[in-house]
């Protein structure tokens, strides 16, 4: 697939084939369809949005129909070689908690969110006293779904506190490419952080 | 003149009777050595036999599934799943061949309670054994055999029928390749049963029962019957279903409690609509089903509990299958919960199998799994599609849904096949 997200070319390397992945609002389905073919996984999506997932039955991908907001509990640990979660962290009720669960069902896990102290949300705050606006944050404060906005500081603190160990942090612009500046910096220039974490 | 016919029905069809004469053992101990299963058949079997797909019946459904039988009577209701077969529909005939078959025990063709008994040259009545879903589903692996199908595309069923098709993923892993489970539950409750005991004493303690040997008094226990099947209807619509039903034309706050005539009567006579109506519901089946079908079929329902010969873990039991699972449940199900279906999921998650699940909005209760909402009837056209390509029957890429078709999530509709 040609139009796939260069955020999920670089999650794709970190996928063993034939292993079992777990996508956390999967959407359309249509990353997992792509590991399928490529990697032959073993998939599981969950999605809550009706129109995703008939999307998904159609990829022939298997999708629960389940709010990761009202827990996981129903996974057993350990069932998933790798659990997903791409651009949702910042959405959910308790991301704290939401990762210690990836962390329960999943031998490894992978998160990706928008960088909230990228250089061009801190001008705007800094600058204009607004809430960010931008391509990467397309919404308006009073009705985003972002409710948990956190810095790669921020997920960099959370990941010592609860002894969670980074396999590979990758910070990338808008076009999920990364350059000498945000290596230097990745929490001032990079607008997407990609982790890949165990314990 | 002959009628008009939708062109998307499977048209005039003609049920079968096939015979077999290898004995069934029963779970009970008991052996049925001959017995007739009555099928339809809707769609053409490929060369290599790779497409057919089993429609397993609930609780009083049987094997006219879709289409019609009369060419000439215009008041003909379609089969019972019609909504869902016929070609380019969900289980579309021009890709698939789909069987249907009133299940042994049944009373609409198939060997049960009222067929003669050979040795006794009487209708069997209480001496019919207690069939479980186990036992059905080794005479419709028969069926498979007979009909020369070693491996159905897929196995699909609602309530009683979802409980048909778990166990054939679990009784028989490598002859299916997708398995359906529609508004289903993996046992059922102390509720499910206490409904189901409810139904039995209606229907036994009927002076015309006769102990169940009413065919030769000539008469059947037609209040019993009705009573078990009021008692079951107000089990499978919804508060709400009733609200919508009754009372379309009152003001908010109504409750469905539209009366009959327009006032009351300060008798015991009907006063309201859904009282008019459970009777005249109870009355029309009691005078079509067979009450020791019905009374025989509820043990099949509080019978069945695939856990048990794992210790109680479900999940054990699906340890060799081998298809991948479709599980779909209905918001306002009050018989089989959502929940239900979600124990089915999370069963299936911890055996590891491939599963998808969805929980469709409906107001109409259990019953909804046999009507034509929308979004249920697009999933389960979504999922066959993929079905049609893995057995390489032509899929249509944009499959073109007619919305009209459908009817309101408000809707409640006359059907009588649960």
């Amino acid at each position: 697939m040609n139009s796939m997200r260069a955020d999920l070319e670089i999650i794709k390397q970190w996928i063993e084939p034939g292993s079992r992945v777990l996508d956390l609002g999967c959407g359309d389905g249509a990353f997992l369809a792509h590991l399928k073919t490529e990697k032959d996984i073993f998939d599981t999506g969950l999605e809550i949005d009706p129109g995703n997932i008939e999307l998904c039955l159609k990829a022939g991908v298997n999708v629960i129909e389940q709010d990761m907001d009202k827990g996981l509990s129903n996974f057993i640990s350990g069932s998933f070689d790798t659990v997903l979660l791409a651009q949702t962290l910042q959405t959910v009720q308790r991301p704290d908690i939401l990762v210690e669960e990836m962390l329960r069902i999943g031998n490894r896990c992978i998160i990706t969110f928008p960088n909230f102290a990228y250089w061009r949300h801190r001008f705007s705050l800094l600058t204009q006293g607004y809430m960010p606006y931008s391509k990467a944050l397309p919404y308006e404060w009073f009705d985003t779904p972002n409710i948990h906005h956190c810095t790669i500081r921020d997920f960099d603190m959370l990941c010592k506190k609860r002894n969670i160990r980074i396999l590979h942090r990758t910070v990338v612009d808008f076009n999920h490419r990364s350059s000498f500046l945000m290596k230097l910096h990745p929490n001032l220039f990079g607008i997407n952080a990609i982790y890949h974490f165990t314990r | 003149m002959a009628k008009t016919i939708p062109a998307d029905s499977v048209g005039i069809v003609k049920p079968q009777s096939i015979h077999f004469d290898e004995p069934l053992q029963l779970r009970s101990g008991r052996v049925i050595d001959k017995y007739d299963l009555m099928v339809e058949t809707y769609g053409t079997l490929n060369a290599d036999k790779s497409n057919a797909i089993l429609v397993c019946h609930a609780l009083s459904g049987d094997h006219h599934a879709a289409g019609y039988h009369d060419p000439e009577n215009e008041k003909e209701k379609p089969g019972w799943w019609d909504c869902a077969i016929g070609p380019g529909k969900a289980f579309d005939t021009e890709k698939f061949f789909v069987v249907s078959l009133n299940n042994l025990g049944g009373c609409a063709g198939s060997t049960g309670p009222s067929s003669i008994n050979p040795d006794t040259g009487k209708p069997f009545g209480p001496d019919f054994p207690i069939i479980t879903v186990r036992d059905w589903v080794k005479s419709q692996a028969h069926l498979a055999d007979h009909l020369g199908i070693d491996k159905w595309a897929a196995v699909i069923g609602g309530s009683l029928g979802g409980m048909q098709v778990m166990r054939w993923a679990i009784s028989y892993p490598d002859r299916l390749r997708h398995a359906l489970v529609i508004a289903a539950a993996p046992k059922l409750s102390a509720q499910n049963i206490a409904f189901n005991e409810v139904a039995r004493q209606s229907i036994t303690s009927d002076p015309d029962f006769h102990d169940g040997r009413y065919y030769d008094y000539g008469t059947y226990p037609k209040r019993g019957l009705m009573l078990a099947r009021m008692v079951g209807h107000i089990n499978y619509l919804s508060d709400q279903a009733m609200r919508d039903k009754f009372g379309k034309d009152a003001i908010e706050g109504n409750f469905g409690r539209d009366l009959r005539t327009g006032q009351l009567n300060f008798s015991y006579e009907v006063d309201f609509q859904v009282e008019s109506y459970l009777k005249y519901k109870g009355e029309s089946f009691s005078s079509k089903f067979d009450a020791n079908t019905y009374l025989l079929i509820t043990k099949t329902l509080d019978y069945f509990d695939p856990a048990v010969d794992y210790d109680g873990d479900l999940s054990r039991a699906f340890a060799d299958s081998q298809c991948k699972f479709l599980v779909i449940s209905f918001s306002h199900d009050w018989r089989f919960p959502p929940e239900r279906s979600r124990d089915i999921v999370n069963t299936l998650l911890k055996a590891k199998k491939p599963v998808s699940y969805l929980e469709i909005e409906a107001a109409q209760g259990h019953d909804a799994f046999l009507l034509p909402i929308e979004r249920y009837i697009k999933a389960l056209k979504a999922y066959m599609s993929v079905v049609a390509r893995e057995i390489g029957a032509e899929a249509d890429d944009d499959a073109a849904v007619d919305t009209a078709a459908y009817i309101g999530a408000n809707t409640v509709m006359d059907e009588d096949y649960e």
